[in-house]
C-alpha cells in the first residue's frame, strides 16, 4: 500500500490507497486527479476541525464524503473553494486545483470554477427563475442577453429543470416546490461553467422523489464535472459515487473506491460506521 | 356527603371532603387568575384604543373648521386668526418640503451605513458604531435646535449657500438672498434626525437575511460588495419600511425645525427662502390662540398630522413586519 | 478566462474597493454630527455651569446671572407626574402582552403600540390640551404631565413587555409546580426577575420624557416663577432652553447651552444605563 514514487510523490498518509497522488484508481483504471489536498488542518477559532487531511479528488468523478455529524466533512468541503474564511476559518497545509494552490488564487476567481451547492435550497428571493440562473453571468460582465438566455436554457436543461419551468421563468425563484428550488440552485451553480461542482448534502432537505432525481441529476453531471458530495446518507453516497471518503472526527479514516468501501473496507471504524454499529 | 374517617381512637370523625377543599382552593385560585387577567387586560385595551380616542377627540376639536372650510383648509393659502380665515397650505407645503429634502439625502446615507454595519464592519467595531448612531437618536430636538441656530444657520448663511448661488444659482431651489434660516436648513437637520432610526431599522433588516443567501452569492464567486448588493436588493422592502418611518419622523419634528426654518408662511421654490411647517405652527401658536375658531384651526392641523404619521407608520410596520417574517419561514 | 472577463474582474476589485470606502464615508458623515453636536454643547455651556446655576431662580430681565432651578424642579414635577400615568398603564399592559398575548388583540394591541410611538409629541400635546387645558381653563402642570404620561406609554409598554419574555419559562414552571396560581407566579417570581429590565425600560421612557418641549409648550405652558403646584403652569428644562435661546441677550443664550448640557449629560447617561443592563440580554438575542 506505500508509494514507491520519488520527489513529486506526496507522503500520503495510511488511509490513502491511490498509487499516484496525480492518478486515482477506479475499476482497475487510473483516472486523473483534479485537486489534492495535503495536510490540511482547519480551525474555528479554537477548534480543531481538520486534522492532517490528505486526500485527491479524482476528475469528472462524484467523490462522496461520509462520516457521522460533526466530523469534519463540510468543513473539508468548504476548504475547496475557500468558503471557511466566510465563516472565519483557518487552514493550514496545501488545497491544489489542477496543480496550482488555492491560496494563491482570488477567493472570486477560485469560486468561479469551484462552485457550491447548499444544502437548504437557497434561490436568491427577490429573483425570477430567470434571473436566479443569470445570476453569477450578470456578476461577471456577461452583458448579451442572447448569450444570457442562451446559458440559462443550457443549465436548466442540464439541471433537468427546463421542461418544468420553461413556462415560469419570470416567476419568482421561491415559488417553486423543494427539490426543484435546489435543482435551480444546481443550475445557477453550473450556468458559470464551472470545473468542480461542490454538494453539501444537496438532497438531505427534500423529499424521496426530489432525492432520486438530483441523485439522477448528479450522475448525468458527472460526465462533465467534478462533483464532490457530502452526504450523511450511506446509501446514497453507494448509489451515486465513485469514490468514497470516510471522516471520522476530523480525520480522513478511509478513502477507496465506493465498490470496495462498501463491501471490503480496510479499517475497521469504516466498517463499523457503514454497518451501522455507530453514527 | 363527606365520607367519615376513622381517627385513632375508634370515634368517626366527618372531615370535610378532599373534592371541597380542592373545589374552593380552585376557586380562589380562579379568581385571583381571572381578577389577574382582566386587570391587565383592561390596560392593554386603554393602550389600544388610546390612538382612537386621540383620533375622536381631534375631531371633535376640529369640527368647527371642518365645517366651515372642509377642503378649502388643505387647500387655502392664507391663515388669518384675526379675521378667523384658515388655510393650511403654506404649512403642509414646508412640513412636505422639508421632510422630502431630508428623506432623499438621508436614505442613501442611511443604507450606506446600515450596509457598513452589517456587512462590512468587525464586531468590535459594529457595537460602538452601532451605540453612537443611537446616541444621535436620543439627542432632544430642542438641542438640535439649538445647534442649527448657533451652528448650521451661520455656517448655511455664510458658506454653503453663497457657494450654491455662485454655482447652481439659476436652478430656481437655489434662488434668492442667503438667510440661513430657511427650508434647506430645516431640511439638513432633519437629515441628521432621521437618519438614526433608518439605519437602525435598516440593519436589523439586513442582519434577518438569512446567512444562506449571502454563501450563496459568495460561492458563486461574487465579491463582497457584489454579495452586500444581493442581500441589499433582498431586504428592499424592509428598506422601504425604514424609509417609511423615517419620513413618518420628519413629518412629526417640531422643535429643531421650528428654530431654524424662518417660520414665514411663504410658499417658495426656493430653499433659501424661510418656511413653516404644520408643527410649528403648532409650536407657535397655541399657547396664544385667539377665539375658538383658531383652536379649531390649529386642532386640525394637528388632526392632520396624527393622520399622516398614523398612515405612514402603519404602512411601514406592515412592510417591515411581512419582510422579517418571510424570512423566518424560510 | 476570457480577455474581457479578467478586465472586467478587475473593475469588479475596484468597485468593491471603492463601495466599501463609500459606506465608510456615509458612516463618517453620520456620525461627526453627533460629537460636533455633543463638544461644541459641552463647549458653550460649560462655563454657565456653577452652583449658582442649579439653585437660584431666573433674574429678571436685564440682570445677569441666575439659575434654573424651577426648571430643575418643573421638569422633575412633570416627568413624576407623566410616571404616575405611564408607569402603570405601561406596565400593567406590557404584562397582559407577555403573559396572556398568544392572540389577535394581543397583536392588534401591539401594532398600535407601535404607532402610537410614531406620533409627533407636539400632537399628543394637543390632545392633552384637549383633554385638561380646556376643561381647567388654565395652563396646568396636570396637562403636561398628562401629554409626558402618553408619550411614555409606548416604550414602557414595549420593554416592559420583552422583559418578561426575557424571563426563562423554566422561573414559570418552577412557581407553578409550587402550587402558585399562575397569577401569584408572574406577580411573585416572573416580575422581580424582570424588575432589572423594567426599570430600565422606564428610564428609557422618562429619558424621552425628559427631553421633549413641543407638547410643554402649550400645556405646562412654562413659569418663571417657582411653583410646585400641579395646577399652575410650571417651568421646564427644555422650554427654559428654548425660551431663553430665543432671547436677544448672550447671558441667557449661554445659559440655554448650559441647560442643554445639562439635558443631554442626564440623556446620554440614562441611555448608556440602559445598554448596559440590556447588554447580556440583547447579546444572546442577536447572536
Amino acid at each position: 500500500m506505500e508509494n514507491s514514487k520519488p520527489k513529486t510523490h506526496v507522503p500520503l498518509s495510511k488511509p490513502i490507497v491511490a498509487v499516484h497522488p496525480e492518478e486515482v484508481p477506479l475499476h482497475g483504471n487510473i483516472v486523473s486527479v483534479k485537486m489534492i489536498a495535503r495536510d490540511i488542518n482547519a480551525y474555528f477559532g479554537k477548534t480543531h476541525a481538520l486534522r492532517n487531511v490528505t486526500l485527491s479528488v479524482p476528475e469528472k468523478r462524484v467523490t462522496a464524503i461520509i462520516g457521522p455529524s460533526g466530523c469534519g466533512k463540510s468543513t473539508f468541503l468548504r476548504c475547496l473553494n475557500r468558503m471557511h474564511e466566510v465563516a472565519h476559518g483557518t487552514m493550514t497545509g496545501e488545497i491544489e486545483l489542477d496543480g496550482h494552490n488555492v491560496m494563491e488564487y482570488d477567493p472570486v476567481l477560485l469560486r468561479r470554477r469551484v462552485g457550491m451547492v447548499f444544502q437548504k435550497p437557497n434561490p436568491f428571493p427577490t429573483m425570477s427563475v430567470f434571473d436566479n440562473v443569470a445570476a453569477g453571468l450578470r456578476l461577471n460582465g456577461r452583458r448579451d442577453k442572447t448569450a444570457i438566455a442562451e446559458t440559462v436554457e443550457k443549465s436548466l436543461r442540464a439541471a433537468a429543470l427546463w421542461d418544468e419551468v420553461k413556462d415560469s421563468l419570470p416567476k419568482s425563484g421561491i415559488s417553486l416546490s423543494g427539490g426543484q428550488q435546489q435543482r435551480l440552485c444546481i443550475a445557477r451553480a453550473i450556468a458559470v461553467d464551472p470545473e468542480v461542482l461542490l454538494m453539501d448534502e444537496p438532497a438531505s432537505a427534500l423529499d424521496p422523489i426530489a432525492t432520486a432525481k438530483i441523485e439522477e441529476l448528479i450522475y448525468q453531471l458527472k460526465q462533465n464535472y467534478t462533483i464532490v458530495i457530502v452526504t450523511h446518507n450511506m446509501q446514497q453516497a453507494a448509489r451515486v459515487s465513485d469514490h468514497t471518503a470516510f471522516f471520522y472526527l476530523g480525520e480522513l479514516i478511509e478513502f477507496d473506491e465506493t465498490k470496495k468501501m462498501f463491501t471490503t473496507p480496510e479499517k475497521k471504524q469504516t466498517e463499523d460506521y457503514i454497518t451501522g454499529r455507530f453514527g | 356527603m363527606p365520607p367519615a374517617v376513622m381517627a385513632k381512637g375508634g370515634s368517626a370523625v366527618t372531615a370535610p371532603s378532599l373534592a371541597s377543599i380542592a373545589k374552593a382552593r380552585v376557586r380562589k385560585t380562579n379568581l385571583g387568575d381571572f381578577a389577574f387577567r382582566n386587570i391587565t387586560l383592561v390596560f392593554a385595551l386603554i393602550v389600544f384604543s388610546l390612538v382612537f380616542l386621540m383620533a375622536y377627540e381631534m375631531y371633535l376639536g376640529s369640527r368647527e373648521t371642518i365645517g366651515k372650510f372642509g377642503f378649502s383648509f388643505i387647500t387655502g393659502m392664507v391663515w388669518d386668526p384675526v379675521n378667523n380665515e384658515f388655510g393650511a397650505l403654506p404649512y403642509i407645503y414646508g412640513t412636505l418640503v422639508s421632510s422630502l429634502i431630508a428623506l432623499a439625502i438621508a436614505l442613501p446615507l442611511s443604507i450606506g451605513v446600515a450596509l457598513f454595519l452589517s456587512e462590512m464592519a468587525p464586531r468590535w467595531l459594529e457595537r460602538p458604531l452601532s451605540f453612537l448612531v443611537e446616541l444621535l437618536a436620543a439627542i432632544p430636538s430642542i438641542v438640535y435646535g439649538l445647534w442649527g441656530i448657533f451652528v448650521l444657520v451661520p455656517w448655511l448663511r455664510t458658506t454653503v449657500e453663497p457657494a450654491l448661488s455662485k454655482t447652481f444659482g439659476f436652478l430656481p431651489i437655489f434662488k434668492g438672498a442667503p438667510y440661513g434660516f430657511g427650508m434647506l436648513a430645516a431640511g439638513l437637520i432633519l437629515v441628521i434626525m432621521i437618519l438614526p432610526i433608518i439605519t437602525s431599522i435598516s440593519r436589523d433588516v439586513l442582519r434577518s437575511i438569512p446567512r444562506s443567501y449571502r454563501e450563496a452569492a459568495l460561492a458563486l464567486g461574487a465579491t463582497p460588495w457584489e454579495t452586500s448588493r444581493i442581500i441589499l436588493s433582498s431586504g428592499r422592502s424592509g428598506i422601504l419600511g425604514a424609509a417609511l418611518l423615517g419620513l413618518g419622523r420628519a413629518v412629526g419634528e417640531t422643535m429643531a425645525v421650528t428654530m431654524v426654518i424662518g417660520n414665514r408662511a411663504d410658499i417658495s421654490a426656493s430653499l433659501f427662502e424661510p418656511g413653516y411647517s404644520m408643527a410649528s405652527v403648532l409650536a407657535n401658536e397655541f399657547a396664544e390662540a385667539i377665539g375658538s375658531m383658531h383652536v379649531s384651526a390649529l386642532i386640525e392641523i394637528a388632526l392632520l398630522l396624527f393622520l399622516v404619521t398614523v398612515i405612514l407608520n402603519a404602512l411601514a410596520r406592515v412592510v417591515v413586519w411581512s419582510v422579517t417574517r418571510r424570512f423566518s419561514r424560510t | 478566462m476570457r480577455g474581457k472577463e479578467l478586465y472586467f474582474y478587475r473593475w469588479r476589485k475596484v468597485k468593491d474597493k471603492g463601495m466599501t470606502s463609500l459606506a465608510l464615508f456615509c458612516v463618517l458623515l453620520a456620525v461627526i454630527p453627533l460629537f460636533m453636536i455633543f463638544f461644541y454643547t459641552l463647549a458653550q455651556g460649560l462655563g454657565a455651569i456653577n452652583i449658582d446655576f442649579f439653585i437660584q431662580m431666573p433674574k429678571p430681565v436685564g440682570e445677569t446671572g441666575g439659575g434654573m432651578a424651577n426648571a430643575l424642579v418643573g421638569t422633575l414635577i412633570l416627568i413624576g407626574l407623566g410616571g404616575l400615568i405611564g408607569l402603570p398603564v405601561g406596565i400593567l399592559a406590557g404584562i397582559y402582552l407577555a403573559e396572556y398575548g398568544n392572540n389577535k388583540f394581543a397583536d392588534a394591541v401591539r401594532f398600535f403600540t407601535d404607532v402610537l410611538s410614531g406620533i409627533p409629541s407636539i400632537v399628543v400635546g394637543v390632545i392633552a390640551y384637549i383633554l385638561v387645558v380646556i376643561p381647567m381653563k388654565s395652563f396646568s402642570a396636570l396637562a403636561g404631565g398628562v401629554a409626558l404620561g402618553i408619550l411614555m406609554i409606548p416604550t414602557i409598554t414595549r420593554t416592559t413587555e420583552e422583559m418578561i419574555r426575557l424571563v426563562p419559562q423554566s422561573f414559570r414552571e418552577a412557581g407553578l409546580a409550587l402550587g402558585l396560581p399562575q397569577w401569584k407566579t408572574t406577580l411573585r417570581i416572573v416580575l422581580p426577575t424582570a424588575m432589572k429590565g423594567i426599570t430600565t425600560g422606564v428610564l428609557l421612557g422618562i429619558a424621552r420624557a425628559a427631553g421633549e418641549t413641543a407638547p410643554l409648550l402649550f400645556t405646562a405652558l412654562g413659569n418663571r416663577f417657582w411653583s410646585t403646584s400641579v395646577k399652575e403652569p410650571i417651568a421646564s428644562l427644555t422650554v427654559f432652553i428654548y425660551d431663553y435661546a430665543k432671547s436677544p441677550f448672550e447671558d441667557w443664550i449661554q445659559q440655554a447651552w448650559a441647560a442643554a448640557l445639562i439635558l443631554i449629560l442626564l440623556i446620554f447617561l440614562l441611555n448608556l444605563i440602559f445598554r448596559y443592563a440590556t447588554r447580556g440580554r440583547y447579546g444572546e438575542q442577536q447572536a
